[in-house]
């Protein structure tokens, strides 16, 4: 059908006939899989997903008269794919420790059977339309899969498998189309990836995404179904908060695209997660997770297509009404892939290499968030985070720039305050959410009436101790009052014993919900308690001499997310010191007068 | 075809070399160019097509002209010979002998390009290498596998630091011992000099191999020599079970010399005029470094790079720090007071710290204790910058308890010996010696207990 004109890295260029853009080929002896991106009259160019070394022009090319698409249906979860939805583990019994190249393995298992319950509205005669509920299978013990209908199948059930066990390839449901003609409908369907999934509608959720991160859902919350990103230079502890996410979010499903990243990431969590619980369910985290990788020394034109393998596979849970999370890590790498493709392309490039649709292929991927109703009736989400690794820590970049004006929830990790070991270092003064007044509906009514009042004062509390410090660095602290010095004191306890958090530490690692806002409480009162007797004319020294500072400190590993008494031990304590120093103060106040 | 020369080249310029009506010459295939007094050079195939294919020559152009210039292609990717008798050896990047000796001959052959480990078959480092050095081991530790870089700066001492590393790398209570991959690309006579002397001084020369590209010879080759040296690397690791450690120095020459056939290219520069591709690049060389499930031996690498101009944020860093697992910053300020090594405490990392220390690998407390150092240093930090601005008397107490532990943190802890060899108890405990120097109620990374077991504050400082 065609061949090899030339050879320019991972861009090939074919001579061909009758194939369509956006297709996917195989190159030459080796049968390196590729896709179309460009028809240039009898030419077409090739953009390769794998390594093009040793390829020679002349070599034959056969188009596969299908677009990059991917494979759903159960047996996804607890697996690892490569950026074009190869099962890394099948990849290694074929071809050991490094990935060969040419390989054609498909991502599901055709010889593992599954136990198929068929929907109680599956008779025969029944209208079925794409999207539909066929039935369910147990795809691990936390989750039900259910089969869906292609979203572009269309017909009148006419024969239907019973209960049983089925391998993905069996025929489950046979329909006949508005054509007239027979379809067989199997446990699963092809997608492709670069065409978003289709659903009823957008839907509204105001359910917070909680991540167990007193940081992120207290002071920068996030919903359901919405999207964020979170930038930092190197070293900032990206990573960390990352799989920190991965791991203690409250969604059904979680998917973890490591997009040109390191290898031993992937890794951690491949060895990691399959120890650690779910929270909610109690179960192996792994069964709820699944993962891409192509980590940074595997091609990069598969490095560009695996955010969109990802995504798609996490908007098929969706359509089965789940809430689904899918971390991407990076998306700079990303766009660096892009920015490669466009410039062997010699596109014109606009700001630093990347070309100009950089944007409005960032603003599309992202777009693909959110909450809906699906074409089955029911509510799903795709939450997306994709972390930004922009060069030099600078947050004025492209990438950066253009991932701000898309997101709602910026998390922004900062430097300074990794030196300083503050993880996880995000910045309450550069960071921002959207959504925290949609959010503070939940937490007031699931978990403190003072919720927003009270995070609001944190905020504007940190934000006044970094005007002051500016203050002191130039001045020093005696210039400040009483009342300035307690905010900055307050400050340094808010900053030590809330925003702190330690993802290696077991207690503290998970927040629930109400123990980040009872101590978050907690220390509110303390500082109130101490404006108050400032208020009376009491100086500031003996409040710092309290000897609270280290316990208040240490509460968060301490105190257990599943028992909070000792948290309301100590609001009592608190309480009966402030009292005993005003009495004391009052005391001291009247005998001098 | 390998017999074949061609005379066919049509265009010549810096490093590259056009060739017309030469067709089926396959991507990445190795090329040997015989100029018009018989000499030869080496080239690759960097791009093929029906009409023209693009060759990159190693050695440069210059002196050759378009009719007496005879090209053959061998048909075949670059690849080092393999072979147990490459210690002790020195080559140069393209794996040719640079000592006197005969070339090695082996039937184990391999791509120097290798291919991609399958991330599912990595194993996760975790495996504590003592290093002797205090500012490592307690707060930045290195694991068997890791890729840990040194940032360093012109006049820095990365290289005596980098020697004392080989020289005192162990793991605690395992007696077999690292075999040494050295990579030098653009480095002068006297630096590549000083690591062979060092090599030789301190017994290990049988364990090393040599790799050696110098300031005065060919850059292009430079493109080639860390993937050299990494193929020796992973045989070394995977084939004869050893473990290696590979310093490589310096990537900021390495990066420089992509820079360079890229602008010759033509390629669309991203910044500072580096190609957009410089991360991948970079990635397929630091990504050779791990452990892999089956294997028992591993790859750590240790890459030193010099930030042009101090830059930490210089694409070559940068880009850098965020493939590597952590990085190690000289800081020229602790240079120049005489702290060796002069070791950038905030700015270093370790990202592979936290699975090798603690409980079963160091001790209990190390994690917490490590984290504890760097809250403190930081805050120390502030109170040496107050006090350039207000003046060392305005401080409050609190305030010069830090002034002090911030110095006999630089002049105790992170300064000693350039042969001073401190085991990891030895560290831990000097860091508690440091933190009871302050007061309790201030080191809020630590447990209760710890303080109890090992703080001994008396109240005054």
């Amino acid at each position: 059908m065609g061949e090899v004109l030339e050879i320019n890295g991972p861009i090939v260029t074919i001579r061909q006939s009758g194939i369509r853009n956006g297709d996917q080929v195989k190159i030459g002896r080796l049968g390196l899989v590729g896709e179309v991106i460009h028809i240039r009259e009898k030419d077409a160019l090739v953009q390769v997903y794998e390594s093009t070394e040793s390829l020679r022009p002349g070599e034959q090319v056969v188009g596969l008269d299908y677009p990059l698409s991917v494979e759903l249906g159960p047996g996804l979860l607890g697996q690892i794919f490569d950026g074009i939805q190869r099962p890394l583990n099948k990849i290694m019994a074929l071809s050991g420790e490094h990935i060969a190249r040419g390989l054609e393995v498909s991502a599901l298992d055709r010889d593992r059977s599954w136990h198929f319950v068929a929907d109680n509205n599956l008779v025969v005669g029944s209208e079925l339309r794409g999207g539909q509920i066929l039935g369910t299978v147990e795809e691990t013990e936390t989750i039900q899969h259910r089969i869906l209908v292609p979203p572009d199948s269309h017909g009148i059930v006419i024969e239907h498998a019973p209960e049983g066990d089925y391998k993905i390839n069996e025929t489950i449901v046979r329909i006949r189309t508005d054509s007239g003609s027979v379809e067989d409908l199997k446990m699963y369907h092809r997608w492709p990836v670069r065409m978003p999934r289709p659903y009823q509608s957008r839907a509204n959720s105001n359910v917070p995404l909680i991540t167990g991160q007193r940081i992120l859902d207290t002071f920068f919350p996030f919903l359901k179904g919405g999207k964020a990103a979170v930038p930092g230079p190197f070293g900032a502890g990206k990573t960390m908060l990352q799989q920190q996410i991965a791991r203690w979010a409250n969604a059904d499903i979680v998917l973890y695209v490591g997009c040109g990243e390191r290898g031993n990431e992937i890794v951690d969590i491949l060895q990691s997660f399959p120890e650690l619980k779910d929270p909610y369910s109690g179960r192996s985290l792994m069964e709820r997770t699944f993962l891409v990788a192509n980590t940074s020394n595997m091609p990069v034109v598969a490095r560009e297509a695996s955010i969109y393998v990802g995504v798609t596979m996490a908007e098929y849970y969706r359509d089965q009404g789940y809430d689904v999370v899918m971390v991407a890590d990076s998306t700079s790498r990303w766009a660096e892939a892009l920015r490669e493709v466009a410039g062997r392309l010699g596109q014109m490039p606009v700001e630093e290499g990347y070309p100009a649709y950089l944007a409005s292929r960032l603003a599309a991927f992202y777009e693909r968030a959110g909450s809906v109703n699906t074409l089955a009736g029911n509510s799903g989400s795709v939450s997306l985070i994709g972390a930004v690794s922009p060069p030099g820590g600078d947050f004025s970049e492209p990438v950066t720039s253009h991932t701000k004006e898309i997101i709602r929830t910026f998390w922004a990790l900062s430097k300074p305050l990794a030196d300083a070991r503050h993880y996880p270092a995000i910045s309450w003064l550069e960071s921002f959410t959207a959504y925290a007044d949609r959010a503070a509906e939940w937490w007031s009514e699931q978990v403190g009436k003072q919720w927003y009042v009270r995070r609001q004062q944190a905020l504007s509390l940190l934000a006044e101790a970094d005007e002051l410090e500016r203050i002191v660095n130039l001045v020093g602290p005696e210039a400040l009052s009483s009342n300035q010095r307690w905010v900055l004191e307050s400050a340094g306890l808010i900053k030590e014993a809330v925003l702190q958090q330690s993802a290696l530490d077991p207690i503290d690692s998970y927040c629930s919900p109400q123990k980040q806002f009872q101590l978050l409480d907690l220390m509110l009162q303390f500082h109130d308690g101490g404006v108050e007797l400032i208020k009376l004319g009491m100086p500031v020294e003996p409040l710092i001499e309290l000897p609270f500072g280290g316990e208040l400190r240490r509460l968060k590993s301490m105190v257990p997310s599943d028992d909070l008494k000792e948290l309301a031990r100590y609001s009592e304590k608190i309480r009966e010191a402030f009292d005993g120093l005003r009495v004391e103060y009052s005391n001291g106040q009247e005998t001098k007068s | 075809m390998s017999e074949l020369e061609f005379r066919r080249v049509s265009s010549i310029h810096g490093a590259l070399m056009f060739l017309k009506a030469v067709d089926g010459i396959a991507l990445g295939d190795r090329v040997v160019i015989r100029d018009r007094d018989n000499n030869r050079r080496n080239g690759q195939v960097i791009r093929s097509s029906k009409e023209v294919v693009m060759v990159q020559v190693f050695e440069g152009t210059d002196n050759l002209d378009l009719e007496n210039t005879w090209v053959r292609f061998l048909d075949e990717p670059f690849e080092l010979s393999l072979s147990p008798g490459m210690l002790g050896r020195n080559f140069n990047g393209i794996g040719e002998p640079r000592d006197d000796r005969p070339p090695l001959i082996s039937n184990l052959r391999r791509n120097v390009n290798g291919s991609p480990v399958n991330p599912a078959a990595r194993a996760y480092p975790r495996e504590f290498i003592q290093t002797g050095i205090s500012a490592i081991d307690g707060l930045n530790s290195l694991v068997r596998g890791q890729k840990l870089p040194v940032f360093s700066g012109s006049g820095l001492p990365h290289n005596r630091l980098a020697a004392q590393i080989v020289r005192q790398a162990r793991l605690p209570g395992d007696a077999s011992n690292f075999v040494i991959v050295f990579a030098a690309m653009g480095v002068s006579y006297s630096d590549a000099r000083f690591f062979e002397q060092e090599f030789e001084s301190s017994g290990v020369l049988r364990n090393v191999v040599m790799f050696m590209n110098l300031a005065n010879d060919p850059p292009m080759e430079r493109l080639l020599l860390p993937r050299t040296a990494l193929t020796a690397a992973e045989y070394l690791a995977y084939e004869l079970d050893h473990h290696v450690l590979v310093v490589i120095t310096d990537m900021t020459n390495y990066a420089e010399a992509l820079r360079e056939i890229a602008t010759e290219k033509g390629d669309v520069p991203s910044r500072k005029g580096y190609p957009g591709y410089l991360y991948s690049d970079l990635a397929e060389i630091y990504e050779r470094a791990g452990r892999l499930r089956d294997r028992h031996g591993s790859i750590t690498m240790i890459p030193i790079l010099s930030m042009p101009s101090d830059d930490i944020t210089h694409p070559i860093p940068d880009l850098t720090g965020y493939i590597t697992e952590g990085q190690i910053v000289l800081s020229r300020e602790l240079n120049n007071k005489s702290v060796y090594p002069p070791i950038n405490v905030p700015p270093s990392l370790s990202r592979l710290m936290k699975d090798g220390i603690g409980k079963d690998f160091t001790r209990e407390d190390h994690p917490r204790v490590a984290s504890q150092l760097y809250a403190s240093y930081t805050r120390a930090l502030e109170s040496r910058n107050l006090a350039s601005i207000i003046g060392a008397e305005e401080l409050s107490e609190r305030d010069h308890h830090y002034l002090e532990f911030a110095e006999r943190f630089e002049a105790d802890f992170v300064r000693q010996g350039e042969h001073e060899e401190r085991n990891i108890i030895e560290t831990l405990n000097l860091a508690w010696e440091l933190l009871s120097l302050l007061p309790p109620n201030t080191l809020s990374r630590v447990s209760e207990e710890d303080l109890h077991k090992y703080h001994s504050w008396d109240g005054s400082g």
